[in-house]
């Protein structure tokens, strides 16, 4: 690795697999059960959070020295609305029934705790590059779940894939369908949601014991 | 050597390879084991998990038998080639071999579907997990054929028994660990997933669905329709039926729950051989039908006109609730599940009036849901351990205030 030193790479691996946001920490959990319905919605979001944390994380970290610890909730919030706003704004330019799916997810990525986990708890003392891969990792990590879960139930629940009827055609009874497979709605409402990530923790853990709290 | 010794000589020769779980548990279906408890203090009772799971199912065999019937008897009404009769439980038009025959057919292959995939998973994770298989699908693989329409896709049966097994019993694990009663956790699954297949008018009699796919491949048919009674209730209309029939079960419905004579005569098995909670089944009863005479009350009271989309569950006569659904099946074998419900003597006082209450409450308010047993017991499952924390801590503390009296 010339780039990146060995502690730099696990900025960036540690949040995709045993320290990840959602499935370890358990963070930003409402809006992967919200938007996951759909993996194009998945992925969009994802994007977004890499946007955001990556900047922001880079943004907060320069700043670090001169904000002052009794506001630094308040300049952490500035920051995250700027860039969720400018996000949102080019949603609504490019990818406007996107961003209608999306709706208030994206203006509640101001509030994703994992955004705000990472600020208080990375950036705010590091320096600009490592709190960048920081923040890449963690989005990313965050984004690699959600893509799971959108993965699983829009090929489950509606028989496509990014919109593709991968399965065949419900109406006109082609490829599965006409074997007598039917779309489950089950995966479409939020509650699947949930079992998929918790279904994506007990791999995890059964995988990696040390993973495991103990009581 | 006779069988049974040289299965026992088998189990101790593997005793320690991977499929010894599954081996024995074969076994000790069979037999009893060989062996008993070396050390440690012991209970000696009459009964163990086996043979309380298996007067459960005696308790529901009449109501497999008699839903195998009305399967065809249902089948053949709608289809014209019978007519309905009312009244008298020995019937000669419904106890034939033609309405028993369709049932049979069927019905079986549920029961083999349920059972076969529900043990498999069994058995595999008890594999995995090393330790003897658990008893506890030996019930719940008989009631889910029970509690579903007649016409479900097994494959879709068999997707709901997995997703019930792994994720309703296995994760929490196993058998005496699971919050949620797992045969109603299969039936949320199927009525949430495929919910075409699980409520409406055509999936409660054999036949219905196969005549719709014919007329609109452009044969000249009539349909079929088979609305249960809480279905023609919800939307305004008569039931349809008279009394004596839903109080026999000569109505569609999913296939063990119409019943409700054979239900009752099954939950009266289950309370005299102390297996099942008469706390649970009658303060479940009496909750539902003080939920029914408020709502009685409202609709007679003219708050409700007939105009409102509640009306008509609203103003059924409260014991009709009782006998139409699955009320009565849900309150008898799914409420008294001695693992999910409460266990507390006043606890199930509390958790079986919530169930009937909440029922009734779900089956008028939402027409979209028209079993709201499985949502009001499964939503009481959830709440079991709190009730019975409060029941427990009730308790110490009339005790410690009695101790302080006697010390002060």
């Amino acid at each position: 690795m010339g780039l990146l030193s060995k502690k730099d790479t696990k900025l960036i691996t540690d949040p995709l697999a045993d320290n990840n946001p959602i499935t370890i920490q358990v963070l930003g959990i409402c809006s992967a059960l919200a938007i996951t319905a759909e993996l194009k919605a998945s992925i969009v979001m994802a994007v977004s959070v890499l946007f955001v944390l990556g900047i922001g994380n880079v943004v907060i970290s320069l700043m670090r020295n001169i904000i002052p610890s009794k506001i630094r909730i308040i300049v952490q919030l500035v920051v995250v609305a700027a860039l969720v706003i400018i996000v949102d704004q080019v949603l609504k330019a490019f990818a406007y029934e996107l961003s209608k799916t999306l709706s208030v997810f994206v203006g509640l990525i101001i509030t994703n705790c994992i955004i705000m986990g990472r600020f208080e708890a990375f950036a705010l003392g590091n320096g600009p590059w490592r709190s960048f891969l920081d923040g890449i990792g963690n989005a990313a990590g965050y984004g690699v779940i959600l893509i799971i879960v959108g993965f699983f139930r829009e090929l489950l629940g509606s028989g496509t894939l990014l919109g593709f009827k991968v399965l065949g055609d419900p109406i006109e009874k082609t490829g599965l369908y006409a074997l007598g497979y039917e779309n489950n709605g089950f995966m479409l409402l939020s509650p699947m949601a949930l079992i998929v990530v918790g279904i994506i923790i007990w791999v995890q853990r059964s995988r990696n014991k040390a993973l495991i709290e103990d009581h | 050597m006779d069988l049974k010794k040289r299965l026992h000589i088998l189990k101790r020769k593997y005793k320690y390879k991977k499929m010894a779980p599954a081996f024995n548990a074969l076994h000790t279906f069979l037999y009893l084991p060989d062996e008993t408890t070396h050390n440690g203090t012991h209970i000696k009772a009459a009964d163990d998990l086996k043979r309380t799971m298996n007067i459960v199912i005696m308790a529901m065999v009449p109501c497999l038998l008699f839903g195998m019937f009305n399967a065809g008897y249902q089948h053949y009404i709608a289809l014209g080639e019978i007519e309905a009769v009312s009244g008298g439980f020995f019937s000669s038009e419904f106890w034939t071999l033609d309405n028993f025959l369709v049932g049979l057919v069927k019905i079986l292959p549920l029961v083999i579907v349920s059972y076969g995939v529900g043990l498999a998973i069994e058995f595999l994770f008890a594999v995995i997990k090393k330790h003897e298989v658990e008893e506890g699908y030996l019930v719940t693989g008989m009631l889910v054929p029970l509690i579903v329409p007649v016409d479900i896709p097994l494959w879709m049966l068999a997707v709901a028994v997995a997703f019930g097994v792994v994720i309703g019993k296995e994760v929490f694990g196993g058998t005496g660990m699971n919050i949620l009663n797992p045969a109603l956790t299969i039936r949320a699954f199927l009525f949430f997933a495929y919910p075409t297949w699980m409520s409406g008018d055509k999936v409660w009699v054999h036949g219905a669905v196969e005549r719709d796919q014919a007329i609109a491949a452009g044969q000249n048919l009539d349909a079929i329709s088979g609305e249960t009674i809480l279905g023609s209730l919800a939307q305004g209309k008569e039931a349809g039926y008279e009394v004596m029939d839903m109080f026999l079960g000569f109505i569609p419905g999913s296939v063990g729950e119409t019943s409700t004579l054979l239900i009752i005569l099954g939950g009266l098995f289950l309370v005299f051989t102390k297996i099942g909670s008469w706390r649970i089944m009658l303060s479940s009863v009496v909750g539902a039908i003080i939920m029914g005479l408020i709502f009685n009350q409202v609709a007679a009271s003219g708050w409700i006109t007939d105009s409102s989309k509640f009306y008509g569950l609203m103003s059924a006569p409260f014991w009709e609730h009782l006998i139409i659904g699955g009320f009565a099946f849900g309150t008898v074998f799914m409420a008294t599940d001695p693992v999910t419900a409460s266990q507390t003597n006043k606890g199930k006082w509390i958790y079986g009036f919530l169930v009937g209450f909440i029922s009734i409450m779900i089956r008028v308010f939402n027409p979209a849901y028209p079993e709201g047993v499985m949502l009001a017991i499964l939503l009481m499952n959830v709440f079991a351990p709190t009730i019975d924390h409060y029941v427990v801590q009730g308790n110490v503390k009339k005790r410690m205030k009695r101790l302080k009296v006697k010390t002060a």
